[in-house]
């Protein structure tokens, strides 16, 4: 089907979106690259030195950097198995036939629009706050004394704000993929006295693989960078309880000023990311072809 | 040449010399979203009728995000604002490097000989004023005479530790959400750090010793991380670890806690219109412990011009009119003179309606009480009272911040958050080439 | 009987799907009704908090403090431009990859996906460097720019999605009749991919909406979006949550609204390809 000739033209309309995601690329990396050689602090200007891989010995030996990593991994996990797993409840909740299901959906769909940094202080202050929140307000109306979300449990309640921002992108690709199956296939296997578990597990799971594949992928590719959530909520604390791989590199070369280690950091961050890119895009290629 | 280029660039050098015409100058001031600050913003008038050709943007931000932005763009020359407020922290280091303007020549009724020879001292480079003082603070201990009496007891004025824990514990009623003490805990250098760091001065516990190793291995310093943590873990509010001025402001003010120790700038607002307690508020020292150094601080949030700034005279009739005497006059009128941002002038504590407000004097004592040129016990190869006056000090103090708000939400012991702070500090000491 | 058992069984649905719905959406509607509190009202227990007067002292106070108007102008600039310009450059790539695909389209297309992992921290001070020489700083041009690269590799993506369910048959049939590849794209595609390109946009003005980090960075007051506004916000003095929640309001109504009135289509759009 292809032509020489829409060859070349397909060449054309593509170079202009690769050359520029490529200088995009390409332009600050090396940049990047360049600064995380040197002793580079902002406070010191002209102080700049040739500093070898000093800048990675001491990101990398930093205990900071194994925490943050742990903290990263559990973050992205958490939170892509609670929108998952959510999303999937509630796709099949709302798949089935009720009363106003214009509006619930508007509902569920809502906290999607919510900017980060407006969810995180929304969370912190109105719900979370152990002596003003509304949960503390209900704690304290059962009598029980209020849990203090973001000191006693930090990394597990900056999960809890991000998968409240995810978990309708999560239902709504879901609850697509469901309506899109196949109703006579289903009420043939109910015929055929196929339990509804039987059903969900040999028709709907397989019928919903490619969407939940989507909704791995594109997460992921957010929640590797969750940044105002922390920056908002806990500042990464207590100790390092929350911090992950980008608050400590914005901590580096933002609350330090010392942009060598900072772009140390930065590029121990883009190999990592790119480690994480290699296993999801082999996953995801094979299931989206499929 | 085309003639319609020739017409647009006819047109645009047209539209440049009215502009040039109206000569209206628009200044960026970069701002902490402070009360004070805020304040200020709804007096522009007074400023605009003095300045009819100067338009003054406004950049309001919460201290942390400001002072990293202001950072980034000081240090890299980006040129985004005209007016910047910093702290006592950043101006000697700035003005050493040669990012500041001098403020040596603004107009005579200025009078920089008014301001207060503490804080003026700290914005003061080689004989050059970096930076006009807004408002100026040291720390006090608030608390509850209502509470302090209905337990039998008097808050002196200047008082110990010791009568703080006693105090701390006889006014804390958990069933009825009234906690003894509330103070800093959330991370940061100028959160947690700054009380501590204060509160380390009075017990004798340093930073660095003279050759800048650090000295949290030290008995000073564990004496005081245990002192505050046994306050904070018994007589504290819940949640500690996240709360740093703002958030005990909020606590005070609805009553939740008998004491607070911290700036002296907080007095106006306890005793403002959004506090439930204000008529109920008494005022002391920062507490010692009989060593010679109290355990408060001293700081200035202050109004600077970056050098490189292209509107340098906006920008000092901007910091003359905010600075001035006639500025803390121009508050008084409109919303009373408890109101006017303190701590900076030596005439606003000889005026005799100013010496009215039941914070005054106080203030006034707690800020000549502290010395940033010798803050602590022992003699250290550093300046400032609750910082470091050093670049890399922010860094490491706010993850030394970090361990500590740790062990005050128990997450880590005293003892493991002391070594940790020991370890990090003397790595980022060694990497900056201070310990050879 | 059966009719019995669906009706019942409606109504238990109904419910649950209702409180769901209402717990999710309740940070929400508990931030829209404090900021029609006073402060002393809005931190009281919840009852006594919704039985206090209602005021609308807190939006006085915001509008009074920021100046929301051009906030708000800045974001639907931005957010506009950003979408628009990507895409006008996410268009021609993805209609070539979807028709003519070639050994390295999946690659190319990872490729470019993979570019949004770069952790934007790490890269500040460059693009805070470039930005300051090429005089960028602080103006919507240079974010359009951000915005719209930070997007770009997404809308590619759904716009490949969406371009390769439109069957090849229908091409070849209008090539059949000698259509020019210019007229191919206007009269036989356009029409197809309208619905796709629509929720590509939308999805694409809510992220770049409601991004965080260049825009805080980037600007200061000239250019600066709703993001900053909340920003000043974030830990203000004394009492705030009634100020807060009416900040909170102001900056994400307009994209909620938004986002309700093309629920359906932005819905369709959603799936990246996932459902066939």
């Amino acid at each position: 089907m292809a032509t020489e000739h829409s060859r070349t033209a397909a060449r054309l309309m593509v170079s202009p979106a690769v050359i520029l995601l490529f200088l995009w690329m390409i332009v600050p990396l090396g940049m990047t690259i360049y600064f995380s050689f040197l002793r580079y602090n902002l406070l010191n200007p002209g102080m700049e030195t040739f500093a070898g891989f000093d800048n990675y010995y001491y990101f990398l030996t930093n205990a900071a950097f194994w925490d943050a990593l742990i903290n990263t991994v559990t973050l992205v996990v958490g939170v892509l198995v609670i929108t998952v797993f959510g999303g999937i409840a509630l796709a099949l909740l709302l798949d089935q036939p009720f009363w106003g299901q214009g509006i619930v959906r508007v509902l569920v769909i809502a906290p999607f629009f919510v900017m980060p940094t407006v969810s995180a202080l929304v969370w912190k202050n109105m719900f979370m706050n152990p002596v003003n929140g509304v949960f503390a307000h209900i704690a304290k109306s059962l009598g029980l004394q209020p849990f203090d979300f973001l000191s006693q449990a930090p990394l597990a309640s900056i999960i809890l704000i991000v998968a409240w921002s995810w978990l309708p992108f999560a239902t709504l690709i879901l609850l697509t993929a469901l309506q899109s199956l196949d109703r006579e296939q289903q009420e043939a296997a109910e015929m055929d006295g196929a339990s509804v578990l039987a059903r969900f597990w040999y028709l709907t799971v397989p019928h919903l693989t490619r969407s939940i594949t989507v909704v791995v992928l594109i997460q992921t590719i957010f929640l590797l960078s969750v940044f105002a959530e922390i920056l908002v909520t806990t500042n990464g604390g207590p100790g390092t309880a929350s911090t992950n791989i980008p608050y400590l590199v914005y901590a580096q070369s933002l609350l330090n000023f010392d942009v060598g280690g900072g772009s140390a950091g930065g590029i121990v961050a883009v190999i990592l990311a790119n480690i994480v890119a290699f296993f999801l895009m082999r996953m995801i290629g094979k299931n989206l072809d499929a | 040449m085309t003639t319609t280029i020739r017409a647009l660039l006819g047109a645009t050098a047209l539209l440049t010399l009215m502009g040039a015409a109206n000569a209206e100058t628009t200044i960026t001031v970069a701002t902490v979203n402070n009360g004070d600050m805020i304040r200020m913003q709804g007096l522009m008038d007074d400023f605009y009728a003095k300045n009819p050709d100067i338009k003054v943007e406004w950049v309001t931000l919460e201290e942390n995000v400001l002072r990293q932005k202001v950072t980034t763009d000081i240090a890299t020359k980006g040129g985004q604002f005209d007016v910047l407020t910093i702290g006592t922290y950043e101006v000697p280091i700035w003005g050493k490097a040669g990012w500041l303007v001098s403020l040596n020549d603004l107009p005579a009724d200025y009078d920089a000989a008014d301001l207060l020879p503490a804080i003026a001292g700290g914005l003061t480079v080689d004989g050059n004023l970096y930076a006009s003082p807004f408002y100026g603070e040291s720390s006090m201990v608030m608390y509850r005479k209502d509470l302090m009496e209905a337990a039998g007891l008097t808050m002196p004025d200047a008082p110990t530790w010791a009568d703080i824990k006693t105090a701390a514990a006889a006014m804390t009623d958990k069933s009825k959400e009234q906690y003894g003490i509330c103070l800093r805990g959330k991370a940061g250098w100028g959160e947690n750090m700054a009380f501590l760091t204060a509160m380390s001065n009075s017990f004798g516990a340093k930073w660095f010793d003279e050759n800048w190793n650090p000295q949290f291995d030290q008995k000073p310093w564990k004496d005081t991380l245990d002192f505050y943590l046994d306050l904070m873990n018994n007589y504290g509010p819940p949640g500690a670890s996240n709360n740093g001025f703002n958030e005990n402001l909020a606590l005070f003010q609805q009553g939740h806690c008998g004491m607070w120790i911290d700036a002296t700038v907080a007095a106006s607002f306890v005793t403002g219109k959004d506090s439930t307690v204000a008529d109920k508020v008494g005022f002391a020292l920062a507490p010692d412990n009989g060593l010679g150094k109290r355990g408060n601080w001293l700081w200035a949030w202050s109004l600077a011009i970056p050098a490189g700034s292209q509107k340098v005279d906006a920008a000092k009739a901007f910091i003359n009119w905010a600075t001035n005497k006639d500025y803390a006059a121009l508050v008084a009128s409109k919303e009373g003179w408890a109101n006017v941002p303190p701590g900076t002038r030596a005439s606003l504590y000889a005026n005799p309606e100013y010496a009215k407000v039941p914070f005054a004097k106080m203030t006034l004592d707690s800020i000549n009480a502290a010395d940033p040129t010798h803050p602590t016990v022992d003699p250290v190869p550093y300046t400032g009272v609750q910082f470091v006056a050093i670049p890399e000090f922010q860094g490491f103090a706010t993850a030394v911040g970090q361990q500590f708000s740790a062990a005050l939400a128990g997450s880590t012991s005293a003892d493991d958050a002391l070594a940790a702070a020991q370890e990090l500090v003397k790595t980022e000491m060694t990497k900056a080439g201070y310990i050879k | 009987m059966a009719r019995k058992t669906t009706q019942t069984r409606k109504a238990v649905v109904t419910i649950a799907a209702w409180l769901i719905g209402i717990v999710i959406f309740f940070p929400i509607l508990w931030t829209i009704l404090m900021s029609f509190k006073s402060e002393g009202d809005a931190i009281k227990a919840p009852l006594a908090m919704l039985s206090s007067p209602w005021t609308l002292e807190s939006y006085g106070e915001v509008q009074a403090r920021s100046n929301y108007a051009l906030h708000f102008w800045n974001s639907v600039v931005l957010s506009l431009g950003s979408t628009l310009l990507a895409l006008l450059i996410a268009i021609p790539a993805a209609w070539a990859m979807a028709f003519v695909p070639g050994k390295r389209t999946k690659d190319l297309l990872m490729w470019m996906l993979s570019t949004k992992m770069m952790p934007a921290v790490g890269v500040l001070v460059p693009m805070y460097l470039m930005f300051r020489d090429l005089g960028l700083l602080d103006s919507r041009i240079g974010l359009v720019g951000v915005l719209t690269l930070i997007n770009l590799p997404i809308v590619i993506w759904m716009l490949y999605t969406y371009f390769k369910e439109i069957p090849g048959e229908i091409l070849e049939a209008s090539r059949m009749d000698g259509a020019s590849l210019r007229s191919e794209i206007l009269y036989v595609l356009t029409p197809m991919a309208v619905p796709g390109i629509a929720s590509t946009m939308l999805l694409n003005i809510i992220l770049a909406w409601n991004e965080a980090f260049w825009t805080l960075q980037l600007t200061t007051s000239k250019a600066a979006p709703l993001t900053q506004f909340i920003a000043s916000y974030s830990s203000p003095e004394g009492l705030f949550y009634a100020k807060l929640s009416a900040a909170s309001t102001m900056a994400i109504a307009p994209i909620l609204i938004l986002g309700w009135f093309s629920q359906k289509q932005l819905v369709r759009g959603l799936t990246f390809g996932a459902v066939k």
